[in-house]
């Protein structure tokens, strides 16, 4: 009997050969992207629904910015507003704005832009029965007006000194009758807006192609200067540099910083790296909800927490780039973030000291939880336990663990906190000491400091109410504030972009060298 | 046969409204949806709006049947996540996953059958071992690694293919050799161990005798044998690798089905992970079903039996 084997050897011996004799093309090739004007861009994170107001990450925020408009422009290197598709706007009371609109501004599918359309999209937005992903952006808005074609009154709850804010960069302006056609769901799949790119392909959560805007109103944006920006999403960090190094990609970001130095080492691509908006901070509870008798309502426990953690060393050694330590309980550029508060430098004697003077000369075991960074939660583990803290190290996905902190439940956590980009301390401070359900010091005094500033417009009175409140907030040590994130932009070298702190990714500003 | 049939469907429709069950009350021990709906930024205030608004302050078995009932006639409702229609992300997402599992499962069988039949021809030779070292690299390797690999050589190094997405054909071609990769030691092994002792068995020297080529020894009277358990274990790898390979479907960014699911799942999207918790658990009783209908094809035993 005779079986083919011989031939099968030969075949295998031959495939391999082929495979090694072919000559390897090397990275030589010519990059996708400035020839044929297109950008190509990932995300690691499927994006939610494209429509702005049924989305709440940061990817869906950055779309919203390239497709629509706001009434207001936050100008990210003056920190100032400018008028957008409003022209120019006035506080006539505490709790009305008014807003002259722009002239001549055209939607993408030709649709005019005028006060109709504001009022329909916050009419819209505000109305609970259509379900908005994301209602505490609009929430403060009572209702809107229509004075004249040009003119709009947004009539507020009660002051909120944010509004501009989340008008600038949550609040986009969709064309009414195009909306009231197709809903939602239609603007998820085919977003209309006034932005300087409108988009011509969309397969939801994977593949977005993004043309620049002829008709693109001359507002503080400015034109868009690349023809074609095309984002698909690739989740896998490492995929995503092998497609920068086969030439199907020109910018990453978001890259994790071990990754980032090694690229920036090789010296192929532009690697920045940007300050973000996002701190990481201790909470702990002090005003008992867990227990009673719990460590934390003790002040010099509390005091011995933020005294016990090396944050230099954190900073220097794991989260990197541009981050830096804080001190107090809001990211330092923020309006109204006090910086002149009581300090907790690195001292493991003190905490010791602390805690033996608190009745825990011998330490005491809690729970830690943490829902991000299992690095950076393990290392502050070893600085506590240094002291005498045995913290048990509890990793719940994000939701697991608002659902838990809502519940009274978490005593001791490892939390971080966004601001949505908000550069004021309304966006954090505010939304955690002023007695809701995520507030663990529940503490009178702080609540009735932040209730000052933020129902007043007046900056100066907001800025001194601000500052009583952050200042007892570190005299009391309720957060232990660790330090600020940052983010690694990797791209192409024939891209110029300057990446700003509110990591909204702007392709309008992005252009070929 | 017909009443085993239709007790053996009884089954797998009660093993199936299990799964459904202990997978919706563990997603729902897992996280607030509320809150995962509202995102990282939102307030408590905020998350007890959406949760009054989505219904989900009402018993869990409420819940449920609302779930359930509307499920039975087609309507899955609407992804928390994407805003649309369930059915119709996960008829998108399936076929990426459908044309992966195929292709991977043909490219298995392909390789894994022959091998382990020449394997068994020759044992101890030079190709059983190269069978065993294709085997043993199989098993051990981890398919991210290798995918990373396959990139790096074929993506970035040769520029031959592309390292993600699933446009064209060409996007399938690693995904393919991966998955299948990681398919095929056990079916090797399970061909050469079958073809080995039917090899042995006294009908294939009858066969010899009686002046039977070496082909249709080989095919007709060793192999239809030998087959049967690789069915079976066919079927089973077909379910696992439709709905478990999460891995490559990330490494390749094919957004599948599998990577639906997973992602979905820290999502909290309960509308989609339940309706692709169903569609997963209906292919792994449809393949087991259709694999018993198979063998009883191949050997008469089991259609008398």
């Amino acid at each position: 009997m005779k079986y083919p084997v011989q031939s099968v050897k030969r075949l295998l011996v031959l495939g391999g050969l082929a495979v090694a004799a072919v000559p390897v093309g090397g990275f030589g090739h010519a990059w996708a992207g400035k020839a044929d004007d297109t950008l190509k861009l990932a995300f690691t994170k499927e994006l939610q629904s494209i429509d702005a107001y049924y989305n709440s990450a940061r990817e869906g925020t950055i779309m919203d910015q390239q497709i629509w408009d706001g009434l207001v422009y936050l100008n990210p290197l003056k920190g100032e507003f400018e008028g957008n598709l409003a022209t120019s706007w006035a506080w006539l009371d505490d709790t009305t704005l008014e807003f002259k609109l722009r002239k001549g501004v055209k939607f993408h599918n030709g649709e005019a832009f005028d006060a109709d359309d504001v009022v329909y999209t916050l009419d819209f937005v505000t109305n609970p029965d259509n379900k908005i992903t994301v209602p505490q952006y609009v929430s403060w808005i009572k209702s809107t007006q229509k004075i004249d074609q040009y003119t709009v009154r947004i009539l507020l709850n009660k002051p909120y000194p944010a509004a501009l804010n989340l008008l600038a960069t949550m609040i986009p302006m969709y064309p009414n009758e195009y909306y009231a056609k197709v809903g939602p769901s239609g603007m998820a799949l085919h977003p209309v807006g006034t932005g300087p790119y409108a988009v011509t392909e969309l397969d939801p959560g994977k593949h977005f192609v993004l043309k620049k805007y002829a008709g693109y109103h001359d507002g503080p944006k400015g034109q868009p200067s690349i023809g074609t920006i095309d984002v698909r999403t690739i989740p896998d960090v490492n995929t995503q540099i092998a497609e920068m190094f086969s030439g199907n990609l020109n910018f990453m970001w978001g890259v994790p910083s071990d990754q980032a130095e090694k690229l920036a080492a090789m010296k192929r691509f532009t690697v920045v790296n940007a300050p973000t908006m996002r701190v990481g901070y201790l909470v702990m509870d002090a005003a008992g909800r867990t227990g009673k008798d719990n460590p934390f309502t003790k002040l010099e426990v509390r005091q011995a927490v933020a005294h016990a953690i090396d944050r230099e060393a954190i900073v220097k050694s794991l989260v990197k780039g541009s981050s830096k330590t804080i001190n107090s309980a809001c990211y330092p550029s923020q309006f109204g973030c006090e910086q002149d508060v009581t300090k907790y430098p690195y001292d493991p004697a003190k905490a010791k000291e602390l805690l033996a003077k608190a009745g825990y000369p011998n330490g005491f075991t809690t729970d830690f939880y943490a829902y991000r960074d299992r690095p950076y939660a393990e290392a502050m583990l070893a600085y506590l336990n240094a002291v005498g803290i045995k913290a048990n190290l509890k990793m719940l996905q994000f939701s697991a663990l608002t659902d838990l902190r809502m519940k009274g439940e978490v005593p001791f956590s490892f939390q971080t906190w966004g601001s949505s980009s908000i550069d004021d301390v309304t966006a954090i401070t505010s939304l955690f000491f002023t007695k809701g359900l995520e507030d663990y010091a529940q503490d009178d005094q702080v609540n009735a400091a932040l209730g000052e500033g933020d129902t007043s417009v007046q900056p100066e009175k907001r800025k001194a109410a601000y500052s009583k409140a952050l200042k007892r907030i570190a005299d009391q040590a309720f957060w232990a504030p660790l330090f600020s994130y940052n983010a690694n932009y990797v791209f192409t070298p024939d891209v110029a972009y300057q990446p700003t702190a509110d990591e909204l990714l702007r392709f309008y500003k992005m252009s070929w060298k | 046969m017909l009443n085993f049939v239709v007790k053996r469907l009884i089954l797998a429709a009660l093993v199936t409204s299990a799964v459904l069950l202990i997978s919706f009350s563990l997603l729902y021990l897992a996280g607030d949806p509320a809150a995962s709906i509202a995102g990282e930024s939102a307030s408590a205030a905020d998350i007890q709006k959406i949760r009054e608004l989505y219904g989900f302050d009402r018993p869990m078995l409420v819940q449920f049947f609302d779930w359930l009932w509307h499920a039975l006639q087609g309507d899955f409702g609407q992804s928390y996540f994407f805003k649309m229609p369930v059915a119709d992300l996960i008829a998108d997402r399936m076929t990426v996953t459908l044309t992966l599992g195929v292709s991977g499962m043909l490219f298995a069988l392909v390789t894994a059958v022959p091998l382990g039949v020449i394997a068994a021809l020759r044992p101890n030779s030079m190709i059983d071992r190269f069978a065993l070292f294709l085997s043993v690299m199989g098993q051990a390797l981890p398919s991210f690694w290798f995918g990373l690999m396959m990139v790096v050589l074929f993506a970035v190094r040769l520029n031959w293919l592309p390292a993600s997405g699933s446009e064209t054909w060409m996007h399938f071609v690693m995904p393919t050799i991966v998955l299948g990769y990681y398919a095929m030691p056990a079916i090797m092994r399970l061909t050469r161990a079958g073809m080995l002792e039917v090899l042995g068995a006294d009908y294939i020297r009858t066969a010899r005798a009686k002046g039977a080529g070496p082909a249709r020894v080989v095919v007709k009277h060793a192999l239809r044998n030998a087959v049967v358990p690789v069915v079976s274990l066919a079927a089973v790898q077909m379910g696992f690798m439709l709905g478990g390979s999460i891995v490559v479907e990330t490494v390749f960014a094919l957004h599948g089905a599998g990577f639906l699911a997973w992602e979905s799942i820290s999502r909290n999207d309960l509308p989609t992970v339940q309706a692709l918790i169903l569609i997963f658990s209906c292919f792994y009783i449809a393949f087991t079903f259709l694999s018993d209908l198979l063998n009883a094809w191949i050997d008469p035993r089991i259609r008398i039996g």
